[in-house]
């Protein structure tokens, strides 16, 4: 064990796959060289590994998509960064048509075996271009796989699943979580399963779930509940597609109290579809109407300070929302 | 509350009766949907029934060891479904005409304010709509909240048989939540109308009695009569007394007819000696002589349709599939588990699937699937030495075979001569209700000739 923050996880892992897979090879703006990435996630890989296995590309994210996905085709395991989550729309088309399709359109015999590392989310005074979720954008996307870390420890267990899955998976990383997040991890090779939700807190009374930030806002508030006598179940979904319909499902059922919290704006969010899920198979075991916590349904993340806390959904508001139904 | 009846459940395709062997549950206990309940057999299939509904266990309706048909009634079970209790309580709020309609003059009365709201107020978009528009749906003017139940509280009041009206909510406004359900103490209930049930009970008890007494006509076995002082009397287990009965069925039902042909395998042994070290080496498992045979008779019955047949209260019924039964005898017992679509495997595909389905029946895990649908049996009787004998035939199969030792014996050549050759006697068993002798000599000669149509050169794949 050793502690870690958020970033310095998702450093190691990927450090340790590059040096037990001479195969991965990871690329993307600013990644190579000395920089290392505008957060420095990928300081040092191109002093070990070489500039041939880190290595800097064009302000083009269509050709990070495209370079992964024939990088797979001939062996590779392509680590593409997109700089921000925001900027993957160029990039759109070679994720869903080619990367998302190769597995289907050749009858399994090639695979885009890719991750593409995206830093999402607000909370860091970004404004337009540097705080968006765009999971919902590529949701829903069969063939794609989503996930995110939400601990240090899923961090580094996650991105090593995501680096050896023969499937594309877009990895997404919370920027206001790396260095917020310490936390003791394991040094040895630990991985976890790359499509299970994970139920981080046992509580009979309400069920939170989501992920990222505001997954960290719900267990804050859910010791301060503890004082107040309400337990919340609350769940890390981490598999944002395909969605672990089992786990959510059973979280849901326990106490037929559920509350979906995403930083996103609500309409369409992924809350949206995890709310039809447990409409469709909970509803015999619901004891309050299924609620959504989220973003409001406007354009993208202001800049204006007090404009930015209005938008975010913060601990006050997940901690209310959740007594709100405690109490119901 | 109401009686549920589990019947015996249709057990697999051609299996009209079965017994239980052993029950799983005892009268009185609580069980939930889908636990076990019995272990049922027939055919020497034992088969695991679970419950259709949760509840208790009222009683047993059967006797162990007794052959019911399929569907008779074996086990009641009492169960909590509040739905089937007839007009005990309401517990979604019994309301009168008159209630209903002052509530619809409420949201009436709410539509309209809404209505003025809005044209007093065009729609301007809050930024915190979606947190604030449900907390404004909460502090709505609610008729009785305290009668709005959720589906899990509805749920468990069913199925705990709770009046909900005897809840105290602990909620907002008095709403009774999921908790207050299950931490509501079901003795404290004042009586409910139980009493109710007991005559509709005792109406059902006594029909399946009297079903049951048309049914219990089927003769026990006595030992008694043959035992003298100092003999041991051990009571035969199921599967053994599944074989006596399938043995009694087919011995009374069908009329036997016996042939024998003698066929000359010298090349099937020539062959054998050749590759075995090799598939054995290859495949991991033994070849035996036995698929060849099978591979011959699969051959015969494409020509000979009326050998894969069934007699059926009058009709001949010509099998699709050739599934081939074969013998398999353990310390114990006999098995006779099915190669399906036997003429869908190589020599070396037989092989394996003997190997599985044999291994299977030592180790006792035979399931329905590999047991039903055999259209024709082979019986490897060589295996233990035998050179002739009449076998029979396996209900309501139209054939059977018996597949004795290989010996060397001296036969004449057609020059005059003798040479040593490896020689096999085939003993077929026919039904002779549905085949004659001709048919079946014929049938014969076909196997004759496809086993000596094999050559030291033939492949194995």
């Amino acid at each position: 064990m050793a502690m870690m923050t958020y970033l310095e996880a998702i450093h190691k892992g990927i450090e340790e796959e590059m040096a037990r897979d001479e195969k991965v090879v990871i690329f993307g703006e600013d990644v190579g060289g000395m920089k290392g990435g505008v957060f420095g996630v990928t300081k040092g890989l191109a002093e070990k590994f070489g500039d041939e296995r880190c290595f800097n590309t064009p302000l083009t994210e269509g050709l990070i998509g495209g370079l992964a996905v024939g990088l797979g085709t001939v062996g590779y395991r392509a680590i593409g960064e997109f700089q921000f989550a925001d900027y993957i729309l160029p990039a759109v088309n070679q994720l869903i048509s080619e990367a998302s399709r190769m597995r289907y359109r050749t009858k399994g015999d090639w695979t885009a075996p890719i991750t593409f590392r995206a830093p999402y989310g607000g909370g860091v005074r970004g404004g337009l271009y540097h705080s968006q979720s765009t999971e919902k954008v590529l949701f829903g996307q069969p063939g794609l796989r989503i996930v995110t870390p939400s601990s240090p420890r899923d961090a580094k267990a996650l991105i090593k699943a995501a680096i050896r899955c023969d499937d594309p998976v877009l990895f997404y990383e919370h920027k206001r979580l790396y260095r917020l997040l310490k936390e003791d991890v394991p040094e040895d090779d630990h991985v976890v399963p790359i499509d299970k939700a994970n139920v981080v807190r046992e509580g009979d009374d309400i069920t939170v779930i989501g992920y990222g930030m505001v997954l960290n806002h719900a267990l804050k508030a859910a010791e301060i509940l503890s004082k107040e006598g309400y337990e919340a179940e609350v769940v890390d979904v981490r598999s944002i597609y395909p969605l672990d319909k089992e786990t959510l499902v059973k979280a849901a059922k326990k106490t037929g109290k559920v509350l979906l919290v995403t930083e996103d704006n609500l309409e369409g969010s992924v809350m949206s579809e995890i709310s039809a899920i447990i409409a469709e198979e909970a509803l015999f075991d619901l004891d309050a109407p299924i609620k959504r916590l989220a973003g409001p349904d406007s354009p993208s993340m202001p800049y204006a300070l007090p404009l930015e806390r209005e938008f975010l959904v913060t601990e006050d508001k997940v901690l209310n929302a959740m007594r709100e139904l405690a109490e119901f | 509350m109401s009686i549920k009846i589990i019947k015996m459940p249709h057990l697999g395709e051609s299996v009209t009766e079965a017994s239980i062997a052993l029950w799983l549950v005892s009268e009185g206990d609580k069980i939930d949907k889908y636990d076990p309940v019995a272990e049922a057999v027939s055919d020497k299939v034992t088969t695991e029934i679970p419950s259709n509904y949760s509840g208790i266990v009222k009683e047993f309706l059967i006797d162990l060891d007794t052959d019911v048909e399929i569907g008779t009634p074996m086990l009641s079970i009492e169960t909590d479904d509040a739905e089937e209790a007839g007009e005990s309580e309401q517990p979604f709020g019994a309301e009168s005409p008159s209630a209903i309609e002052k509530k619809e003059e409420m949201t009436d009365h709410i539509n309209k304010e809404i209505d003025e709201a809005a044209e007093k107020k065009p729609i301007e978009r809050d930024t915190k709509a979606s947190i604030q528009q449900s907390v404004s749906a909460e502090s709505e003017p609610m008729a009785d909240k305290k009668a709005r139940y959720s589906p899990a509280v509805v749920r468990i009041a069913q199925e705990r048989d709770i009046d909900l009206k005897q809840v105290e909510g602990s909620g907002k406004h008095g709403r009774i939540t999921r908790k207050d359900v299950l931490n509501f103490d079901v003795k404290s209930q004042t009586a409910a109308n139980g009493d109710l049930h007991k005559g509709s009970l005792q109406v059902q008890k006594e029909m399946i009695e009297r079903e049951m007494s048309k049914k219990t006509e089927t003769p026990s076995e006595q030992a008694a009569s043959y035992t003298t002082v100092g003999d041991e009397v051990v009571p035969a287990d199921r599967i053994r007394k599944a074989i006596a009965r399938k043995m009694v069925q087919s011995t009374s039902e069908i009329p036997h007819a016996w042939l024998m042909v003698e066929a000359d395998v010298s090349n099937i042994v020539k062959l054998r000696n050749k590759t075995k070290d090799r598939f054995k080496e290859l495949e991991g498992i033994t070849l035996s002589y036995f698929p060849f045979f099978v591979k011959a008779v699969v051959q015969a019955l494409k020509k000979h349709p009326i050998i894969n047949a069934s007699w059926d209260n009058g009709n001949i019924v010509f099998h699709k599939d050739i599934n081939i039964s074969v013998a398999v005898a353990t310390e114990e017992h006999l098995f006779v588990p099915v190669i399906q679509h036997t003429d869908h495997y190589s020599l070396s595909g037989l092989s394996r699937e003997i190997d599985r389905l044999a291994s299977l029946a030592r180790d006792g895990k035979l399931g329905n699937q590999d047991t039903q649908g055999g259209t024709m049996t082979l019986n490897n009787t060589g295996s233990f030495g035998s050179v002739q004998s009449m076998g029979i035939i396996n209900h309501p199969q139209a054939a059977i075979l018996q597949v004795e030792s290989i010996t060397k014996r001296f036969v004449p050549t057609e020059d005059g001569g003798f040479k040593a050759a490896d020689m096999i006697n085939l003993c077929l068993s026919i039904d002779h209700r549905m085949i004659d002798g001709l048919q079946a000599g014929r049938f014969l000669n076909d196997v004759k000739e496809n086993l000596q149509k094999f050559s030291d050169e033939s492949d194995l794949y």
